[in-house]
């Protein structure tokens, strides 16, 4: 286990996740390497299409039919989960140690089942809980999540927008995992409920210490929780560094134009775009994936740098970076 | 409605600038109606706006989701009959207007939808997008037709154009179909733009090019142009006038940088704390802000529609009367009871 420290929670190595498809083959999930500790939030950033949804599904073993690769290591306190069978997951990983809010998961209540039910029902059945037991940690839930204790025994359709993201994410903590991947946990709400969102989970962590991966392709809303951010690009991560450098000093050209590309509402500075357009994952180029647009390219950008190691504790791929 | 509405509309443009657009006390409910049949009430998703935009300025109308919005764009467009109230461009009022002169307002007023991905017909080339407005509108010389098809794809740079006006859709990455959705809009030569949420689809690194676009298209062609958007930070780099809507309403409207310093409507002032620019100090900080969400249109709250969420709520007063409009600045308005002691008297605006 290189360089896993005791108290590392998850460390993932390189991860793999291709899809097959008609036109060739998807390099979604390309090698990516990142940790989370406990306690901690790491927030996955990166525009459409970058491999966001697939990287978490590939934590949480949600996998599509259309696999071609699925491959790396996965440690989880200490034990690498890739090689357990899909049972053997089941009973030791999936909600009770990490759990998961999918992209889109509040429009995919069932709509004919109580909430209170479908937030109780992991417990029942991923770990035979009595009906009443699990209820009442249900209704425990919706405390910490900030949903009144009435609306356990209304339908989805009765819920707002905002109701149901809390439903969700209550579903992700009943079994008091230790980490929560949340993908774009607050894209579809509007700004308030979002904030509130966000200032619903920062509490949650600061009293219960999970960890957090939160998935998101809006810089700002990346900004509000994280502890460290992993940047993707074409299925790859690019940098890897702390919420502090990363902000405020990004390494990575991309980071640093991504970073110059946010409008600001309380700066006058204007945002400037980054030309052209990331490499499709079915065809990917032999040279580093953001060379062609990249400002800084040099003659070793012909080939894919790796994940180098940067003072700081930093890790970016870049060549820029080379030791 | 408002109160004292007398033959001058308070918030009614005093200057000497051209209007191009007047709204007056715009209403577009939709009624809503249980297994089709039952009427169980209406929506009243525009509910009593009043404004007027000048030739070749730039506005946004910004709301959160459901807020109305794009009502609003549908109803001025003549694709909504107003409920109540009037629609009046460049001093004709689209409720007089003949079937003909409809057709000519359709030119005059071009309109960026929202959702590109949905806004192209998948089996038409981006020629065949463009040439049919153009046949529409009665330009029928074949040769006109195609200047204007260059014209219109040099303008919002998809070149080399031969290239692109073979290509379909599905060929195109996101901005560059939001681009042929613009040269579509402006194809025409409208007077009027309206873009509603042109780059709420697409990725950051893209958005500021294409509102980069459209800000440079404004300017050069002296556009009026309304652009409609849920993100306020957006806005900042064309608008010269916000309007904010909540909730089937306009609660304040100004010019972009008194809003953004000096925002007087609570509503206002909790979009502003919401929206952080990236800070590794948001991790750190719980932001202040009133809870709950916004109301249903069906049965939107009494008298100030944001006074069950608002942190300065006057009870007696915010649930009993709705806020006028009250001038709080140079063309600075904030339909708020909390500014009625700087109220100047109505009607009297500078
Ligand atoms: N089941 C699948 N089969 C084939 N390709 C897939 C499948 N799921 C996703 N992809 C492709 O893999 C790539 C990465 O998709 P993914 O959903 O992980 O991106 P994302 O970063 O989450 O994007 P978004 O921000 O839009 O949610 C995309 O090109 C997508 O089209
Ligand atoms: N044709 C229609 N029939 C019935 N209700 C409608 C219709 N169009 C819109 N509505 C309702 O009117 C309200 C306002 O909708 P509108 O689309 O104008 O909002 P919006 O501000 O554009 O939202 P978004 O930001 O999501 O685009 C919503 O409650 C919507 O469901
Ligand atoms: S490796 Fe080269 S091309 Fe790639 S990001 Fe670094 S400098 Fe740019
Ligand atoms: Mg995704
Ligand atoms: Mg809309």
């Amino acid at each position: 286990m290189p360089e896993t420290t005791a108290d590392t929670l998850l460390q993932i190595e390189n991860l793999r996740l291709h899809y097959r498809s008609s036109r060739g083959i998807v390099h979604a999930v390309d090698d990516i390497d990142f940790r989370v500790d406990p306690g901690e939030a790491v927030t996955v950033l990166g525009e459409s299409g970058c491999g966001k949804s697939s990287l978490a599904k590939t934590l949480l073993r949600v996998l599509p039919r259309n696999i071609e690769e699925c491959s790396g290591r996965i440690w989880l306190g200490g034990q690498d989960v890739m090689p357990l069978d899909e049972e053997q997951y089941r009973r030791q990983v999936r909600w009770t140690r990490i759990s998961m809010v999918m992209q889109a998961a509040m429009n995919a209540l069932n709509p004919v089942v109580r909430v209170g039910e479908q937030v109780a029902e992991p417990l029942r059945v991923h770990q035979g809980w009595s009906a009443e037991r699990a209820s009442q940690r249900a209704a425990e839930v919706f405390r910490l999540v900030g949903i009144p204790q009435d609306f356990l025994r209304r339908y989805p359709f009765e819920l707002s927008g905002g109701m149901r993201q809390r439903a969700v994410i209550a579903m992700a903590l009943v079994a008091d995992p230790e980490l929560v991947v949340l993908d774009e946990p607050t894209s579809a709400l509007d700004v308030l409920t979002q904030a509130n969102i966000m200032n619903m989970l920062k509490r949650i962590k600061a009293e219960l210490g999970t960890s957090f991966i939160l998935i998101t392709h809006d810089v700002s809303t990346s900004s509000e929780i994280a502890d460290r951010v992993a940047l993707m690009y074409a299925g790859q991560v690019v940098e890897f560094s702390d919420a502090k450098n990363f902000f405020r000093n990004p390494a990575h050209p991309y980071a640093q134009l991504l970073m110059k590309s946010v409008p600001r509402l309380h700066e006058t500075v204007e945002p400037a775009h980054i030309p052209g357009q990331p490499p499709s994952l079915l065809d990917l180029p032999e040279r580093c994936r953001f060379a062609d647009r990249c400002p800084s390219r040099f003659d070793r950008c012909e080939a894919n740098p790796e994940l180098f190691h940067v003072p700081d504790n930093r890790k970016v791929r870049c060549w820029l970076y080379e030791p | 409605m408002t109160p004292g509405t007398q033959n001058q509309h308070p918030l009614q443009n005093t200057d000497n600038a051209q209007i191009t657009l007047s709204v007056r006390d715009l209403h577009t409910w939709f009624e809503l109606r249980r297994w089709g049949i039952i009427k169980v009430g209406h929506v009243r998703a525009v509910d009593g706006m009043t404004f007027d935009l000048e030739q070749g300025e730039s506005v946004a109308f910004v709301g959160e989701s459901g807020c109305g919005k794009s009502s609003l764009a549908r109803t001025i467009l003549g694709l909504h009959k107003p409920t109540q109230g009037d629609v009046i461009f460049e001093g004709t009022n689209l409720s007089q207007m003949l079937r003909s002169e409809r057709i000519d307002y359709g030119g005059q007023v071009g309109f960026v939808q929202q959702d590109p991905y949905g806004a192209l017909p998948s089996f038409m080339s981006v020629e065949r997008i463009l040439r049919e407005p153009l046949i529409i509108h009665g330009v029928k010389n074949r040769r006109e037709q195609n200047e204007r098809i260059n014209a219109a794809l040099e303008e919002v740079r998809l070149t080399p154009v031969g290239e692109f006006r073979q290509k379909f859709p599905h060929m195109l990455s996101g901005g560059q179909q939001q681009r042929v959705v613009i040269a579509r809009a402006l194809i025409l030569k409208p007077r009027l733009v309206i873009a509603d949420e042109p780059v709420s689809m697409l990725d950051a690194s893209v958005r500021i090019e294409i509102l980069r676009l459209l800000q440079q298209i404004q300017k050069s062609r002296k556009l009026t142009l309304a652009f409609i958007t849920h993100d306020l930070s957006t806005v900042r780099y064309f608008a010269e006038r916000v309007f904010v809507i909540y909730a089937g309403k306009i609660i304040e409207r100004a010019p972009l940088e008194d809003l953004i310093s000096t925002p007087c409507h609570p509503y206002t002032q909790a979009l502003l704390t919401a929206l952080a620019d990236p800070d590794p100090e948001n991790a750190e900080r719980y932001r202040e802000l009133p809870g709950g969400e916004p109301p249903s249109l069906l049965a939107p709250p009494e008298a100030c529609r944001f006074h069950p969420r608002c942190p300065h709520f006057m009870e007696g007063i915010c649930d009993v009367e709705e806020p006028p409009d009250f001038s709080v600045g140079q063309k600075h308005f904030a339909a708020c009871w909390l500014n009625q002691n700087d109220q100047q008297p109505r009607g009297h605006m500078s």
